[in-house]
């Protein structure tokens, strides 16, 4: 038995965890075990990739199955990393279609969260670029899914939270880019509602995120830093950076966290410090556009190894919803006032608009999303459970990749799909067999 | 440009031979990868080729089959520059104690196979005049002990086979590299406790291995360097207190 957490490291549960090393190794232990669910890299914040008695970690599934260079299609296993991935396919032209905010999670998981981008809006999930996987269902046996075969289950298994069966590979298609660069706009928010107003306004951008100053209040609530960028091609980078390698390397300084930083350390004041600093410097280049390394812009946080541990040992939660375009406005500005009141740092508050959903247990759906941080502590429960009220009324939802504590009353709200994807478990005989402690705390 | 050497890696699903395979292919070589589960190596042979764009064929081989190592390296499609032999089973050693069958499976898998083949291989090249064998030998090999005298016994028997190989083709300009990696975090260490000073990743024992036979002279190696004066003062223990450790 070991302890497993997710990457919030709360809540802690024990299970048995085995790490098969081949796609035939995993079907037979699906075949006679129950009780379990496949386990990436373990970044999914909350406790869906905890099994209820058995965790498979699925990291030996690490291999390349096919790359063909002329399209852009890719064949991997399902425990490759993203940032494995990017090593190989940008030095030769192509970028994933769509990554998450981190590049240490699996293609697995990606699926299995149907993790979306900073370019939702225009390009979809993850799992709409999904040509065809491989599926290891409960009882062993090893289906193919695809839009012609099977489409039931795939559409099911993306955004699934792997309560499908496990899978063990997957085929998708790339897009081609010229360099590794990003060419960025930033600009300037003074309040939430020019944060919207600009997040639509770039929408024509292929990529776009707000950062948000969650501690500003009043008049200033919700203000923020928008950027947008597109992938720099070779006359941006002759013009912007001639002197410039068009693939520069990944591999930058990483800075660690090497042990569990005291709470106090996140206090109101030091985040405070903080935010003004990034708005500051942020500010500064507005308007302007300019060239980073794709690295920094889409993964900023993981030049930071274990960030997790700055919230000390409690853990922290990461509380993510997406509510409905209409209602977007009001409501994320009286959960902006809530925390802003509450006084509880966040570090992370990301802004995010989003396209048309993929529908079943995929998160996103048209409106925006707002992510938070928030360090474990007993008085944050009941605010998180205010904030779910204003969420389920405006008809939106919570991301189950970060979800930790959602009660199932708030799910069943937020996922009409769910009765559908309950009567699909039970067909395939998943009920009981494969199940998370995620599954098993929400009645999926 | 120079046309591209060939690499053969027996041992093709374990997790060095994985990375040495892959290192050899980064540095432009072909690949053939032997192992007795092909669906297995295909595997690695695919993402080799894939990371790479390396030529990379798989090709069976069961090393306890020694009647077919003649048409084994018969169908090869090129008789290659270079041979790394990673095959290895640590087997278990209570359990070879009182059961010979088990016993003979160790002793054959890493020696009695990786010897002969190697052997027929260094004729080979010989006969073409030119041909780099490696073989992975074990520090269990440099003395017996109690918990693992019979994978330490083979390893041995390949050592002094790789040793004497060595002796013979110098004169004649071929090399023969002993590589001794010590603890490895692998598929056959899984779940153990392992000194970390003392353990070196699959992939760092790939760059020991290419480094060792393409870009140096050196005969016998020891992935980490540490375990050279380890192994020396192992050595220098007198039997008759040696006898009596319990190791």
């Amino acid at each position: 038995m070991t302890e497993l957490t997710g990457w919030g490291r709360y809540p802690r549960h024990p299970s048995e965890t085995i790490s098969p090393l081949s796609p035939k190794a995993f079907s037979s232990l699906m075949a006679s075990r129950t009780g379990l669910v496949a386990r990436g890299n373990g970044r999914a914040y909350g406790d869906a990739a905890i099994g209820e008695r058995v965790t498979l970690m699925a990291r030996g599934l690490d291999r390349i199955r096919a790359f063909d260079q002329a399209t852009g299609r890719i064949h991997v296993e399902a425990g490759v990393l993203l940032s494995d991935l990017l090593d190989i396919v940008v030095p030769k032209g192509f970028f994933p279609p769509v990554v998450p905010g981190t590049k240490f999670v699996t293609i697995g998981g990606m699926i299995a969260s149907d993790v979306h981008g900073k370019n939702h809006h225009r390009d979809g999930g993850f799992g709409d670029h999904v040509e065809s996987l491989t599926l290891a269902l409960p009882d062993g046996v090893v289906v193919t899914c695809s839009r012609d075969e099977n489409p039931e289950l795939l559409s099911a298994t993306i955004g699934g939270m792997g309560l499908t069966g496990t899978i063990l590979d997957a085929t998708f298609r790339l897009r081609p880019i010229e360099t590794g660069w990003m060419r960025q706009t930033t600009t300037v928010a003074n309040n939430l509602d020019g944060a919207i107003r600009a997040l639509q306004e770039t929408g024509s951008a292929t990529y776009s995120v707000a950062w948000i100053d969650c501690l500003a209040r009043g008049t200033s609530l919700g203000r923020s830093l928008i950027f947008a960028a597109e992938h720099a091609t070779q006359r941006d980078l002759d013009y912007l950076r001639p002197d410039a390698k068009p693939y520069p390397p990944s591999k930058l300084g990483r800075l660690g966290v090497p042990l569990d930083l005291p709470s106090f350390t996140l206090n109101r004041l030091s985040v405070s410090a903080f935010n003004e600093l990034y708005f500051r410097a942020g500010a500064v280049k507005s308007g302007y556009p300019f060239l980073v390394h794709w690295n920094p812009y889409f993964f900023p946080l993981d030049g930071v190894g274990n960030w997790n541990r700055i919230y000390g040992r409690r853990g922290f939660l990461q509380y993510q919803c997406v509510i409905p375009t209409a209602q977007a406005q009001p409501v994320l500005g009286s959960i902006l006032e809530r925390i802003s009141r509450h006084g509880h740092a966040s570090f992370l508050a990301v802004l995010k608009q989003l396209g048309a959903g993929h529908g079943d247990l995929s998160f996103p759906l048209e409106g925006f999303t707002l992510t938070l941080d928030l360090p474990v502590s007993d008085d944050v429960f009941p605010l998180l459970d205010e904030l779910d009220r204003l969420v389920a009324e405006a008809g939106g939802r919570l991301y189950l990749a970060k979800d930790a504590r959602q009660s199932p009353a708030t799910f069943e709200a937020g996922y009409p799909g769910l009765s559908r994807f309950r009567d699909l478990r039970r067909a395939i005989g998943a009920t009981g067999r494969i199940s998370s402690r995620l599954s098993a705390r929400l009645g999926i | 440009m120079t046309p591209s050497k060939t690499l053969l890696l027996v041992g093709g699903t374990s997790d060095i031979g994985r990375a040495t395979a892959l290192h050899y292919a980064q540095a432009g070589w072909q690949v053939q990868l032997a192992a007795r589960n092909e669906e297995e190596a295909r595997r690695n042979a695919d993402d080799i080729r894939a990371r790479t764009g390396a030529e990379v064929t798989v090709h069976r081989l069961d090393v306890l089959e020694t009647d077919g190592f003649e048409s084994f390296v018969g169908t090869l499609p090129a008789l290659p520059d270079t041979v790394v032999c990673v095959v290895g089973e640590l087997g278990d050693q209570a359990k070879g104690q009182a059961d010979i069958a088990h016993a003979s499976l160790v002793l054959r898998t890493n020696f009695e196979g990786p010897a002969l083949l190697l052997g027929l291989l260094a004729e080979r090249f010989l006969a073409r005049g030119s041909g780099t064998l490696v073989g992975v030998s074990s520090v269990a090999g440099d003395r017996g002990r109690g918990s693992n005298y019979l994978y330490g016994a083979a390893k041995a028997g390949f050592t002094a086979f790789l040793s004497g190989l060595r002796n013979r083709l110098a004169p004649k300009g071929l090399r023969v590299v002993t590589v001794k990696p010590g603890f490895v975090r692998t598929q056959m260490t899984v779940g153990m406790k392992l000194p970390p000073v003392l353990t070196a990743e699959p992939g760092e024992v790939g760059r020991a291995i290419f480094t060792a036979a393409e870009k140096s002279s050196r005969d016998v190696i020891y992935v980490r360097p540490i375990w050279r004066p380890v192994m020396m003062a192992i050595g220098s223990i007198p039997e008759r207190f040696f006898k009596r450790l319990r190791l």
